[in-house]
């Protein structure tokens, strides 16, 4: 009889311990690495006495992680803009967002627009801006030139260069190729005509690279240490490498960088939804998106901090893009489901070839 | 009434934790997504894969490697575990016991991260080599076959150590010095005394290892290169990264069926017996 009070004992104390957790002044934010800053959570804390719980996650798994649970676990979500419209459809794990709630005028306009376009499914909005950046190239001038995607394969940069296989490099190569992938969306059967020569140039391009890079560390380690001498890689990456070695940097491809723009969204059964709008409320005042851009190296969706970041890095975004974020950049629109399985199919071909 | 409830904690584990889960990923593999919300039963996930060379190419190689690996302890371990067991006498053996335990203490991943800082082109070994004059230039040493084989074998050492320790403990040296005695050679002992009396534990010890070489996820993606996939790498794709569970789920049955198999297998080869085996372990 010991074992069984024994085991009732343990379950009441678990669901001691779920009731604790189910504080008022908790958020539970899902996110990416680097997105919150400890002192902006020490401060959001001092202002509103909430207390930000973290996991760092990043696209698949947050939606993974949403999918399992039907939506629960997490209070706040920070998807990109292009994963909201055909998830919700498919798994219902979002709830939409109550505009009433939100103090909007805090958001750079155009990219409000952005994403009300890409995250709005049957007249309801789903995600508001947050973050974003671009993929491009990194190269260490000192070593090659490069200008565009393909001459990632090039003979003479053998076993130096490097690329993730993940969509981003189906897209981009697409772009190189002077195709417009987005604008094929609607077609299945052109989309996968499209993505099947895509994906013959880059399993030819496979004895090139060095690794395809699947973590940061690896890739940064290897701009570093010289192994790789020109990546596709994203902005911030490119710029902290620049910092530590001017040699390399980060150039806009000639086919255009890849723009990616991440958003809050509210998990359908998340359960303190008023934390969550505190939150995107406080990191979209000018003064803490600010010290969240200098932190993450990213600009955020909040109006009027030009003046208030980092001057250096102000001075890198602009050497970069020298057009400017909407004429040098490809946004992502929302991905129809259908399309990810055509790619998917892609990459694992791309994987087994020799 | 006493025994059902000391055994109520470990059947609720098994049930709620091992069998429910199989019971709904084998729902979930037979099934197939026709449109958002709606699905049918279908053998379509089971199909996908035996149409797809990847798929099962991927699997074979998989399997193949954890043979190699698993043999390629054995090979290693088997005199470890004989001078433990024979050769040194008291806190040598303890001592030496530890060694093999000490590795362990250090997690997984941070053991994969010391082998990429030695093999990487700039890292250790590489500028050793340089250094000593055997290679002109730093090789790559990481994302090989050999690298994963590396890994695995390191990574699993104390599971085969640990059995066979304890069946050669148990092998009475008289036996041996009669076989001396009665002019048997070296090897013949080895044969016909030695590796008969350790069979159970040399069994056990390959069981657990193969198990944990063909389910292990972290090493080979380490250490791996861009044409060596692991197939736990695909289940964990077709789950987070494609959100198609069913899949997924096929693909672990799969896996499942494929290390019953080889145990099965590995089993009627040594004429073992799985009861006696497990009592080794």
């Amino acid at each position: 009889m010991k074992a069984l009070f024994g085991i009732v004992l343990l379950l009441a104390l678990v669901a001691h311990g779920t009731a604790v957790a189910d504080d008022a002044k908790k958020l539970r934010l899902i996110t990416w690495a680097d997105y919150a800053p400890a002192d902006v959570i020490a401060q959001f804390k001092q202002e509103t006495g909430i207390q930000v719980e973290v996991t760092l996650s990043n696209n698949e798994e947050i939606i993974s992680k949403l999918r399992a649970t039907g939506g629960a676990g997490f209070d706040l979500a920070q998807p990109s803009q292009d994963r909201i419209t055909g998830v919700q459809r498919e798994f219902g794990i979002y709830k939409p967002i109550d505009l009433s709630q939100v103090k909007i005028e805090q958001f750079t306009p155009e990219i409000l627009e952005v994403t009300r376009r890409n995250t709005t499914l049957d007249g309801k909005l789903y995600g508001l801006p947050y973050l974003w950046g671009a993929d491009g190239l990194v190269v260490n001038t000192k070593y090659a030139k490069v200008a565009d995607y393909p001459d990632l394969c090039r003979q003479d940069l053998k076993g130096k260069t490097s690329l993730r296989l993940r969509r981003p490099v189906l897209m981009a190569f697409a772009f190189a190729a002077g195709k417009d992938p987005f604008a094929l969306y609607g077609d299945p059967k052109a989309y996968a005509a499209l993505m099947e020569s895509v994906g013959a140039t880059l399993s030819a391009c496979k004895s090139i690279v060095r690794f395809f890079y699947d973590n940061k560390d690896q890739l940064l380690n290897g701009m570093r240490s010289g192994e790789i001498v020109a990546a596709m890689m994203w902005d911030t990456g490119g710029w902290t490498l620049n910092r530590q070695d001017p040699n390399i940097q980060f150039i806009v491809p000639k086919s255009g960088a890849m723009g990616w723009l991440d958003t809050f969204a509210l998990p359908a059964r998340g359960r303190n939804d008023a934390a969550a709008y505190a939150w995107i409320n406080f990191t979209m005042r000018p003064d803490v998106a600010a010290k969240i851009t200098n932190s993450v190296g990213n600009w955020t969706a909040a109006r009027g901090t030009e003046n208030l970041v980092n001057q250096k890095f102000r001075a890198q975004f602009n050497a970069s893009f020298p057009g400017g974020a909407f004429k040098d950049i490809h946004w992502y629109p929302a991905i129809p489901s259908g399309v990810e399985e055509t790619e998917g199919r892609i990459l694992d071909r791309i994987k087994a070839a020799n | 009434m006493m025994l059902a409830v000391l055994l109520t904690p470990a059947l609720l584990w098994l049930f709620a934790l091992i069998i429910l889960p199989h019971v709904q990923l084998a729902l979930l593999s037979f099934r197939e997504r026709i449109a958002p919300h709606t699905y049918a039963a279908s053998l379509m996930q089971y199909r996908t894969f035996f149409s797809e060379p990847l798929y099962w190419g991927v699997f074979v190689r998989t399997a193949i490697m954890s043979a190699l690996a698993t043999a390629l302890t054995l090979l290693v371990a088997f005199p470890v575990a004989w001078i433990i067991a024979k050769v040194a006498r008291g806190r040598a053996s303890s001592l030496l016991f530890v060694l093999c335990l000490i590795p362990f203490w250090v997690s997984e991943t941070v053991r994969a991260l010391g082998w990429l800082i030695l093999l990487r082109e700039s890292g250790v070994l590489p500028t050793l080599l340089v250094r000593l004059g055997i290679t002109a230039v730093p090789v790559e040493l990481l994302y090989h076959n050999a690298t994963i084989l590396v890994g695995l074998v390191y990574t699993s050492l104390l599971f085969m150590v640990v059995p066979l320790v304890s069946s050669l403990e148990s092998l009475d040296n008289s036996l041996i010095e009669a076989a001396y005695n009665l002019g048997a050679k070296g090897p013949a002992i080895l044969r016909q005394i030695v590796i008969p009396h350790a069979a159970p534990g040399i069994t056990s010890g390959c069981i657990v290892v193969f198990m944990l070489t063909l389910g292990n996820y972290l090493t080979p993606n380490l250490l791996g290169g861009k044409n060596s996939q692991w197939f736990t790498e695909l289940i964990y794709t077709q789950f987070i990264v494609r959100f198609n569970w069913e899949q997924g789920a096929a693909f672990g049955f799969l896996l499942l069926a494929l290390s019953t198999g080889m145990v099965a297998l590995g089993l009627r080869v040594s004429g073992q017996r799985f009861v006696d085996v497990m009592r080794r372990a």
